[in-house]
Parts: C-alpha cells; sequence; structure tokens
C-alpha cells in the first residue's frame, strides 16, 4: 500500500474543512491535504440554493453553492487543492488514515487531523414511525438534493414532520415548485428551526406550523397516500381522539441531525452524549493529540458562516500543535440548569475562551451565568434563549482561579 | 395598534414591535438590534420585498439544473408570477456563477443570476 505523509490532513472538504484548509495555509502550514468523498468540494452546501449564507464571514447574503465558491476560490489562489472522490476508511490514534479512491487504497500519515465530517439526518428508522413502508418518505436534505441538485420533483401534497430548519426551507422550495404543503408538524412545544426561518419559509406562504403535534401512522401501498396526526401531551405520548387523517404523497423528515462521527468512534476518540461529537478542549483538540474537531462533526451549528469560524479556529489550533505549544487544559466545563450542552468541556484558564451553548427550553429575557466553585465568574444576559438558537459566551482567563468545574446555567 | 414582525435580514431574528398610526403607517419601532433591522420592519409594513432562489433548466451540461437567485429583492406578491418566468426558462451550458439568466424579470428591476457553474456535459 502507498504511504504518504502530511503535517495537516483535514477530513471533509464542506463549510468547515475549506475554512481549515485556507486558515492552516494562511498561518504557514502548507502542506495541507483536504479529503472529500464527494466529487465536488462544498459538502452540504452545494444543494443549499437559498441565500442567507456568508452574513458573518462576508458581510453579503449569498447562496450555499456561492459560499462554498468564495471557499473554494480561496483555496485555488493559494494552489491548494482538495482531494474528491475519496473515502477515509479509517482513522488511528496515531493519526494513521487509510483512504480509498479510484487510485486504490492509501495510507496517509498525518502531523495533525481536523475532523469536518459535518452530519447526517435523523431517519424515520430512529423514530419508529408506525404504519406502512411506502415510497414517498424523505429526509429533508434527501428531498432538498433531489430537487436542487438532480431536477426530480418528489411530489405534490406535502406533509413535514419536524421543525428543523432545512425542513422549513423545503416546505418553502416546494411551495415555489407547485406542491401543496399541508403543514410542519413538531412533537416538542417549541420550533426546533430559527425564528426568520418560521417567518420567511412558512408564513410568507401561509404554511401552518403545529406544535405539540407528529405522525403517529403512515398510510400508504406503494406510495403514500395519508398520514394520521395526533396532538401530544406534556411526555410526548398521543392524545387519544385527537387523531386526523390527512391526504399526502409525500412526507419531508426534518428531525434533527447526527454528527458523522464513525470514524472518530474507531479512533478511540470520546464523545459528548449530549452533542454527540468529540470532547474537546480549549484548542477544538479530541481527547485524541493532534486530532482536532469543528463544524457540525462537533456539534449541529445554526450557520455554515460559524461552522467555518469554528474550523478556522482548529486551524490555529492544530498549527500550533504543529509547532508543539498547546497548554495543557485541567478546568472541566460543565452544564448546569437549563443548558443542554456547553463546549468545549474543557479548558486551560490560560486564555479567554468562546463558549458555544445551547439551552435547554425556550426561555424570555435571561442570563447565561458562569460559576467555578459556587463564585459567578461571567454573564450574559439575552432577550431571549431558544434551543433552535446557539449562544456564544466569551470566558474570561482573568476570571478563572483553580482548577475546579465551571458550571454553565441559563436563570 | 401594534405589529409585531420577526426579521429575516439575519439570524438574529429579532423580534421587531411597529407602533402604526391610525392610517397604518409607522410611528414608532422597537426591537431591532440594528439599523438594517429597521429599516426591513418599515419596509415589510409599507411594501414587502423578498429575495428568493430557485433553480434553471440547463440543456448540454454536466448537471440539470443551475441554481439562481435575484440581484435584488422583489415585491413579495411577485413571487409566483417571478416563479412561473423561472420555471419556463432554460438555458444551454455553459453557465458561470454570476450570468444573467432573465434580466430585469417582469420588469421589476431585478435580474435572475446563476450562482453557479455549471460545465458542459462532456461527450
Amino acid at each position: 500500500m502507498r504511504t504518504i505523509r502530511h503535517d495537516a490532513v483535514i477530513i471533509g472538504g464542506g463549510p468547515a474543512g475549506l475554512a481549515a484548509a485556507a486558515e492552516l495555509d494562511r498561518l504557514g502550514v502548507h502542506d495541507v491535504l483536504v479529503i472529500e468523498r464527494e466529487k465536488q468540494p462544498g459538502g452540504i452546501l452545494r444543494q443549499c440554493i437559498h441565500e442567507g449564507f456568508g452574513l458573518a464571514r462576508y458581510g453579503e447574503a449569498l447562496s450555499g453553492p456561492e459560499y462554498a465558491q468564495r471557499l473554494i476560490d480561496e483555496l485555488t489562489s493559494r494552489g491548494m487543492k482538495v482531494m474528491t472522490d475519496t473515502t477515509v476508511l479509517s482513522l488511528s490514534q496515531d493519526r494513521a488514515l487509510t483512504v480509498v479512491s479510484r487510485e486504490g487504497i492509501a495510507r496517509i500519515e498525518a502531523g495533525a487531523v481536523i475532523l469536518a465530517m459535518g452530519c447526517r439526518e435523523r431517519t424515520r428508522g430512529a423514530l419508529a414511525i408506525p404504519g406502512e413502508r411506502p415510497a414517498g418518505v424523505y429526509t429533508a436534505g434527501v428531498a432538498q438534493a433531489y430537487m436542487n441538485l438532480y431536477n426530480r420533483m418528489i411530489g405534490r401534497r406535502a406533509v413535514i414532520l419536524g421543525s428543523g430548519d432545512i425542513g422549513m426551507i423545503m416546505a418553502r422550495r416546494l411551495t415555489l415548485e407547485g406542491a401543496q404543503v399541508e403543514g410542519v408538524y413538531e412533537i416538542m412545544d417549541t420550533p426546533s428551526g430559527l425564528p426568520r426561518n418560521i417567518s420567511q419559509c412558512l408564513d410568507d406562504y401561509g404554511i401552518p406550523l403545529n406544535l405539540s403535534h407528529t405522525i403517529t401512522e403512515i398510510h400508504g401501498g406503494a406510495r403514500v397516500t395519508g398520514v394520521t396526526v395526533s396532538a401530544v401531551d406534556a411526555q410526548l405520548k398521543p392524545v387519544p381522539g385527537t387523531q386526523r387523517y390527512i391526504p399526502c404523497d409525500t412526507v419531508i423528515l426534518s428531525v434533527g441531525l447526527i454528527p458523522e462521527n464513525e470514524l472518530s468512534l474507531e479512533a478511540g476518540i470520546a464523545l459528548d452524549p449530549r452533542t454527540r461529537g468529540a470532547l474537546v478542549d480549549e484548542h477544538l483538540q479530541t481527547g485524541c493529540p493532534g486530532v482536532f474537531a469543528a463544524g457540525n462533526v462537533l456539534h449541529v451549528h445554526d450557520l455554515a458562516d460559524d461552522a467555518s469560524l469554528e474550523a478556522e479556529a482548529a486551524a490555529r489550533s492544530a498549527a500550533a500543535y504543529l509547532r508543539g505549544e498547546l497548554p495543557c487544559c485541567g478546568v472541566s466545563v460543565v452544564c448546569g440548569a437549563g443548558v443542554r450542552y456547553a463546549l468545549p468541556q474543557r479548558v486551560s484558564g490560560g486564555q479567554d475562551v468562546p463558549l458555544a451553548l445551547r439551552v435547554s427550553r425556550a426561555m424570555g429575557p435571561c442570563s447565561i451565568v458562569l460559576r467555578q466553585a459556587g463564585r459567578e465568574i461571567g454573564r450574559k444576559r439575552v432577550i431571549r434563549a431558544l434551543p433552535a438558537e446557539m449562544i456564544h459566551v466569551t470566558l474570561k482567563a482573568d476570571q478563572i482561579g483553580g482548577c475546579e468545574e465551571i458550571e454553565v446555567s441559563a436563570e | 395598534m401594534n405589529r409585531s414582525l420577526t426579521c429575516i435580514v439575519c439570524p438574529n431574528g429579532c423580534t421587531i414591535t411597529a407602533e402604526l398610526d391610525e392610517h397604518g403607517a409607522v410611528c414608532a419601532l422597537s426591537g431591532a438590534a440594528c439599523p438594517r433591522g429597521e429599516a426591513y420592519a418599515r419596509q415589510e409594513i409599507e411594501r414587502p420585498m423578498r429575495m428568493i432562489a430557485s433553480s434553471v433548466r440547463v440543456t448540454g451540461g454536466a448537471a440539470p439544473l443551475v441554481s439562481v437567485r435575484m440581484t435584488k429583492p422583489i415585491p413579495k406578491g411577485e413571487i409566483m408570477r417571478v416563479m412561473e418566468a423561472i420555471r419556463s426558462a432554460s438555458v444551454p451550458a455553459p453557465v458561470a456563477a454570476g450570468d444573467v439568466i432573465i434580466a430585469d424579470v417582469l420588469g421589476l428591476g431585478s435580474d435572475v443570476i446563476a450562482t453557479r457553474s455549471i460545465d458542459q456535459k462532456a461527450v
């Protein structure tokens, strides 16, 4: 087997991986390999034809393909290439990768690795919706790929389960293409997508958002003919007597994204059960030295811009690691009341650290409070806190004393 | 009378409250974190405008579709008519990102432009 060596290897050529590659080059790490499974770089951006990308990084609203092209152009101008049509089969603790492409199998040894594999969609199987198994049930991203990349209309009358952003964006897309969207049904009592998408994708087109409702049965033989929806109670159990039959030929699932961490698990990298991404320190370094994680493989982001920015931070850490300069991180960050997850999970106390977190339920005006051994060491007021919106707060190094754990809570 | 809006300018999605006089004109705004949000709210109440994105058929291309968007927002009430124009258009490959696919669509002062490049189909 061929063996090649690179200073840095990035797994995944989407908004995180491409941004990390450019940042490494900018920092003087020029021997960088980006490995992408698809035939073209860009990741999920290729099928996200709607606009709204790039507001944070470029100060303008771009479509997904345009945002991806900016990143690709940046690599091209630096003389960098993405190794496409290549799949990473395995990753080891000592940063050796096995990859397969048309040229065959190769072994790649990396000085540092950045995991940027993104995420995948939760499917019907994970939800165990009773009923028949007809055609016409799609995850939102698959429906998006059919319509936006392959010119395949997926149905005429759709019901959407889950209020994730991609589901809402597909509700609008289907409506624009002449299909009828009966409604969005969300089992929780708060939407899982961003408020602006409820406004511009659902409200604009008169598509009802039904909270505390779910699909309790899918009907149809060869093709979906309808669904039964029911209201759910506070325990998320369907309320008897609330069933309603809705005729439709298409069901779209927008019920959550799961970081794609098969490679990480195989490498023995510990994951956080809350984020389903790697446990990382303030350098975004996983439990495996020299292996970093960023973007949706680490935790599911609301915005591609944020995934790219996080990946640039991981690239800076990887560059420092290659120079042998990463301080160790002995202070744990844990979740207190009202916080579903906070990241990174370990810090050094030696520098200010941007924390990313999500609350566990919707709250009005509240404060994100950081405490160490009962002492308040940081506070950020927000006008609202929604599980759908990631919150960023800075952990100040000069406030951290000792190595007791730091608790993040929403109150 | 008050009207509550979710700003769609950026992902912050501010909830903006507009106070309207008896003619429906804006007399006060609150809740917007930036001036763009205030401008959005005024526009939304006077004459709602939207950007739309879709795709146009490509003939002889390496992919069957090219993604497109508007260069300027269009009146919300014209969205479906603009979609008709987009649906009935087709363009021969190659297409370059930024190419104007439909100039001044329906005379609304906004162009439909390609947002990616499509090569010719390899023979």
